[in-house]
């Protein structure tokens, strides 16, 4: 039998469906695979290997029973360990969190249980979401399939891993400032930043409130979609989410038609910075895409250039907030409680001794751009910001259906590169960032491997608020159209690699 | 403008981080260099533009005013550090209730 | 115990103008937190109130309990204040072990109330008391210190935490300077509070209990020199746990500062404890720099823009204000204005009121509550509302008077006895046999007997001297132990006489 983590979860549900192969067996073929590779690649913080094989039996149970289940009940996926999953740890990567269990689920971890789902574990990833490399996890870095003395982006860098490495074969994500969308990117995968809103926050550890979005992790796009459909929804816990039907995904990711679609370029988001290997393919991607029907035009969003600034003020400055809660009072790790030590004292011991340096450090800058005093200047102007970008988008979605621009300035770089040097990592995020600020939906597609290094490039789709199912026709078409000229999927090709 | 040590010190007090005196002025040298990367957005941002704090429009979300079962006492006091009569036991407090 | 210097209050206010700032947190009486649906009840067993919410877990979120917005909604009308049209929650960050976020989730600079004002009454002068805001946060939870000696936070070894009241919804309600009250500074704080207590009552929206918590008040003070427009600094004293120390620790914060400013010193800004043991106060330990709250909009919770719809709907179900109802009330039981005013300053009208409604005529239930439970409160230093004896209980009472089970001597003592925990009034009736006696023939015999020991008497009465009567009736009381109807003895003497 041809090995079970090669197929799609859209192959696997059918097959599953219609009782071909058990969930057991794919379970076990992923937890297998996991063994083999893992220790290489390091995209789980955390196997669940038991209560996965658990939950498969009884899947496999009620479908023989003849019960009607999920569509992709009995499919394995992957969880980043930012979300509150119960008997799992659930650290954030961070040794603050280390050792604690949630008392209860996210509303996404149990949208997948209530599908009947398999969760394998929890991936690896920046620690409290916040890097562009997953270097920054307490407990060592993911390693990128494609060539594993580089990055695999970041926060997410253990979902997009556990795909591109075929450990799992769905994963989910958050992105705050393209933490699903660059390392999809950079691993030759697929990942969607739904719609804010659009997907519950509840049981999501925040990073920044205002921004953060869980969203799918997949090989391709219609496994996107499916478990983009699964996770996404009106959820009254969650204050921000919206009460309206989701757009219809699953549809739209089966179209692959882009005929009559208006696509417009970003002026702002190519040039200096950006790769000659990066805009080659994406330029290319845009052609096909052209040569399919769609109308192509430039469009400018002027403040983009200033979205960076923006959200490196208001991500800090909530993060800020946010992290206040990790103070070993409750929960978590607590240091230097010598019954000397006041309670003060403890906190300011634990947080030094729990959170890694690029937390402290967004601390701090979140600290200061809320003091009294340089609010205005800061944390005040950023907002301002947020609404010029807003307005940049609302202009641009009045000319075109979707936006389109690189996912990330370049290919997956070094290990080690750039983590003395916290300018250039956030540049990983300069076109991912507007659609956060703005709450719009936005995903990355592959679009080819660069011709100067052979490392994946990513294309970024954005589409209007709740217009999430334009993001599924444009991605369905481009993969047809790209797995037409290279012959097979992009990640087919690390696997032939690989073997 | 550049931020002091003291100034750094100052905000790690106030987010409770405990900082050695080397990091105290690493990390005043690498917050100089992000403050003056994102300082354009002062120069962005004119007088006349209104802030956004929430991406979506959204006003009025609402909870019925009804009671749900809370978690059961074991859970709640399971994760803690230390627990003494079914409370949370924590160091003693200098400051005092604001 | 006190160490301070103090002026005489009639000295400082011949030099000093004080000024007034009442910030009030009330505690809204809604069935679950503001935030979360976990139980607001006072008195359950510790943290058995709590959930990922309340308890500030990580991924938790707030979503806002619609009957504490329509509450505080109610408040801030019949505070006559304006109502946002659109606002938005606020986080103030700071660090404290009570606080499970460590920020409390409240309003800053978009209160959903804001510009009121109310008219209270002090020694017949009316005061204009104005209303800055009235905003929504979320209550801290408990804590107990163990160690030490004193059970209190300072030098304590550790400390234990409580969180069911953390998320419980409050209001606070914060007053404009109050300039202008003079010598009834002390007396308009607390008319203040007393008709903040009254009207949040009236609505409905909370218990307004000072010794539960449920009503708390910090009291601001500053002396401006006469004829200066100048404000002086001002101290803000907590603590301050009855309507009686409202009036107190001002008065002693007044005298304090009078002392300080008179000897050349200067006032420093700071948090003051109020004692009201000692009745002194003394200061926090000072901060070293004002707190950074860092506020900023709380973005886990969406803006509240309450349609004017809505508010007209909630203006429907103000109640008057309490003195528009007293003088409804006065009308309706025939109270003279003394009376009303009296019972008012008392803290007597809602007691009245219940017992009306328990089954009372108005005046008794008056008599009641102003004459011996007042001296009972007085005496023990509480008030009336704490004396362990209810409304209905005094009700009861009036009406075993009324149906002449009992006279009003007994009662006085049934009274007593209700107040020592010995039960209902009319257990205590039974059980101590205090009834009257109502068998004509022992009350007969009983007169004839007397009438026999007494000739010359019963001659006069023969006579045509009826008020001599008196005297025979007391005899006859004291033959019964005090259990006979005075009324009835007097008619069956006359018969017997006639």
């Amino acid at each position: 039998m041809t090995d079970l983590t090669r197929f799609t979860a859209a192959q696997l549900a059918a097959m599953l469906g219609a009782q071909e192969v058990s969930s057991q067996e794919v379970t076990r073929a992923h937890l297998d695979r996991i063994a083999e590779v893992d220790d290489d690649i390091h995209a789980f913080l955390f196997v669940d290997a038991e209560r996965a094989l658990d939950t498969a039996l009884q899947i496999d149970n009620r479908r023989s029973a003849g019960e009607t289940l999920h569509p992709l009940a009995g499919v394995p996926v992957a969880v980043k360990d930012v979300f509150c999953y119960t008997g799992t740890p659930t650290t954030c990567a961070s040794k603050i969190l280390q050792g604690w269990y949630p008392p209860y689920n996210a509303t996404v971890v149990q949208r997948l249980l209530d599908a009947g789902m398999v969760i394998l574990g929890k991936t690896n990833m920046d620690e409290f979401a916040m890097g562009s490399s997953t270097e920054n996890s307490a407990f060592g870095p993911t390693r990128n399939p494609w060539d594993l003395t580089r990055i695999p982006g970041g926060s997410g860098g253990g979902s997009a891993a556990s795909l591109a490495g075929f450990e799992a074969p769905l994963a989910i994500g958050s992105d705050t400032g393209g933490s699903i969308r660059q390392p999809a990117a950079v691993t030759g995968t697929v990942g969607t930043k739904p719609t804010y809103g659009g997907s519950s926050r509840y049981g999501l550890i925040a990073m920044a409130s205002s921004l953060d979005t869980p969203g799918p992790c997949a090989r391709n796009v219609l496994d996107a979609a499916l478990l983009h459909a699964v996770i996404s929804g009106y959820d009254p816990q969650d204050s921000t989410s919206i009460n309206a039907a989701p757009a219809d995904v699953v549809t739209a990711a089966r179209s692959s038609d882009v005929r009559g679609m208006k696509i417009g370029i970003v002026k702002e988001l190519s040039g200096e910075g950006y790769s000659e290997g990066v805009e080659a393919r994406f330029n290319e991607a845009v052609e096909l895409l052209a040569s399919a029907g769609a109308e192509v035009i430039e469009v400018s969003c002027p403040h983009f250039p200033a979205a960076l600034g923006a959200y490196y003020l208001i991500m800090p400055s909530e993060v800020s907030s946010n992290l206040a809660r990790f103070d070993a009072m409750r929960y978590g790790l607590r240091v230097g409680d010598d019954q000397v030590n006041s309670a003060e004292q403890v906190m300011r011991l634990t947080r030094d001794a729990g959170l890694g340096a690029e937390v402290k450090r967004r601390i701090i800058l979140g600290t200061y751009a809320l003091s009294s005093g340089y609010y205005d200047a800061y944390y005040g102007s950023a907002q301002k910001v947020r609404t010029l970008i807003i307005q940049d988008f609302a202009q641009a979605f009045s000319q075109v259906d979707v936006l389109v621009s690189p996912t990330t300035p370049t290919t997956a770089f070094p290990l080690g590169e750039r983590l003395d040097d916290p300018m250039a990592m956030y540049m990983a995020d300069l076109c991912t960032i507007p659609s956060n600020l703005a709450g719009n939906c936005a995903a990355s597609f592959p679009a080819g491997l660069a011709p100067d290094d052979g490392l994946p490039v990513g294309i970024q789709v954005m589409a209007p608020v709740m217009c999430d199912d334009r993001l599924y026709r444009v991605g369905s078409a481009l993969e047809r159209l790209l797995e037409a000229s290279w012959g097979s999927p992009l990640l087919a090709q690390l696997d032939k690699e690989q073997r | 403008m550049a931020l002091t040590n003291a100034d750094v010190a100052k905000l790690a007090d106030l987010a409770r981080i405990q900082l050695t005196d080397e990091e105290l002025a690493s990390m005043a040298s690498q917050l100089d260099v992000i403050l003056d990367a994102v300082a354009s957005v002062s120069e962005v941002a004119k007088a006349d533009v209104a802030p956004t704090s929430h991406a979506l429009d959204l006003t009025n979300v609402f909870r019925e005013d009804v009671v749900k079962p809370s978690l059961p006492i074991q859970e709640v006091l399971a994760m803690a550090p230390a627990v003494e009569d079914d409370r949370f036991r924590v160091p003693r407090i200098l400051g005092e209730e604001s | 115990m006190s160490v301070d210097e103090l002026m005489d209050f009639d000295e400082v206010i011949a030099s000093y103008d004080p000024v007034l700032g009442l910030e009030v947190h009330v505690e809204l009486n809604t069935a679950s937190k503001m935030f979360c649906s976990c139980s607001t009840l006072f008195g359950a067993d510790p943290n058995s109130q709590t959930c990922p919410v309340c308890l500030g877990l990580p991924g938790s979120l707030p979503v806002v309990n619609g009957k504490a917005v329509e509450s505080s909604i109610r408040i801030g009308l019949a505070l006559n204040c304006s109502i946002a049209q659109w606002c938005r929650f606020a986080r103030k960050n700071y660090f404290y072990p009570d606080m499970t976020k460590n920020f409390q989730t409240s309003q800053y600079d978009e209160p959903l109330c804001f510009d009121g004002e109310v008219d209270i009454e002090v020694n017949q002068q009316r005061f204009t008391i104005p209303i800055e805001r009235a905003h929504m946060e979320e209550d801290a939870g408990k804590s107990v210190h163990r160690g030490g000696t004193t059970g209190r936070i300072l030098g304590a070894d550790y400390s234990l935490m409580d969180y069911n009241r953390a998320g419980v919804p409050l209001v606070e309600i914060v007053t404009k300077p109050i300039f202008g009250t003079g010598a009834d500074a002390p007396a308009v704080a607390r008319a203040y509070v007393t008709f903040l207590r009254d009207m949040i009552r009236d609505l409905g929206v909370s218990d307004v209990r000072m010794e539960q918590g449920s009503l708390r008040c910090d009291a601001n003070v500053s002396l401006m020199p006469k004829g200066s427009t100048t404000l002086g600094t001002r101290t803000e004293t907590k603590n301050v746990n009855s309507l009686r120390s409202i009036e107190k620790a001002l008065r002693y914060e007044i005298c304090r500062q009078g002392a300080v400013l008179a000897s050349g010193g200067r006032v420093i800004q700071e948090t003051r404890h109020w004692h009201e043991d000692g009745g002194f106060t003394s200061p926090g330990r000072s901060k070293e720099q004002a707190e950074d709250y860092r506020y900023f909009p709380e973005p886990d919770l969406v803006p509240i823009a309450p349609s004017p719809q809505w508010i007209d709907e909630l203006r429907q179900t103000i109640p008057d204000p309490p003195a528009v109802r007293q003088a409804a009330l006065r009308d309706l039981w025939g109270f003279t204005e003394l009376e009303m005013r009296d019972v008012v300053a008392a803290q007597a009208l809602e007691l009245i009121e219940a017992t009306v409604q328990a089954g009372s005529p108005a005046h008794p239930a008056r008599k009641w509550w102003m004459t011996q439970l007042a001296r009972h409160a007085n005496a023990a230093q509480i008030e009336l509302d704490q004396l362990a004896i209810s409304p209905q209980q005094v009700a009861e009472v009036q009406a075993l008077i009324d149906q002449g089970v009992i006279n009003d001597k007994v009662a006085r003592s049934v009274i007593e006895s209700v107040l020592d925990g010995e039960g209902n009034p009319g257990e205590i009736v039974q059980k101590q046999g205090l009834a009257v006696v109502s068998d004509s023939s022992l009350l007969q015999a009983a007169i004839d007997e007397v009438i026999a020991a007494n000739p010359d008497v019963a001659d006069k009465i023969r006579a045509g001297k009826v008020q001599a009567v008196g005297a025979l009736i007391g005899s006859v009381m004291t033959a019964m132990s005090g259990k006979a109807d005075a009324a009835k003895v007097r008619e069956m003497i006359v018969a017997s006489l006639s």
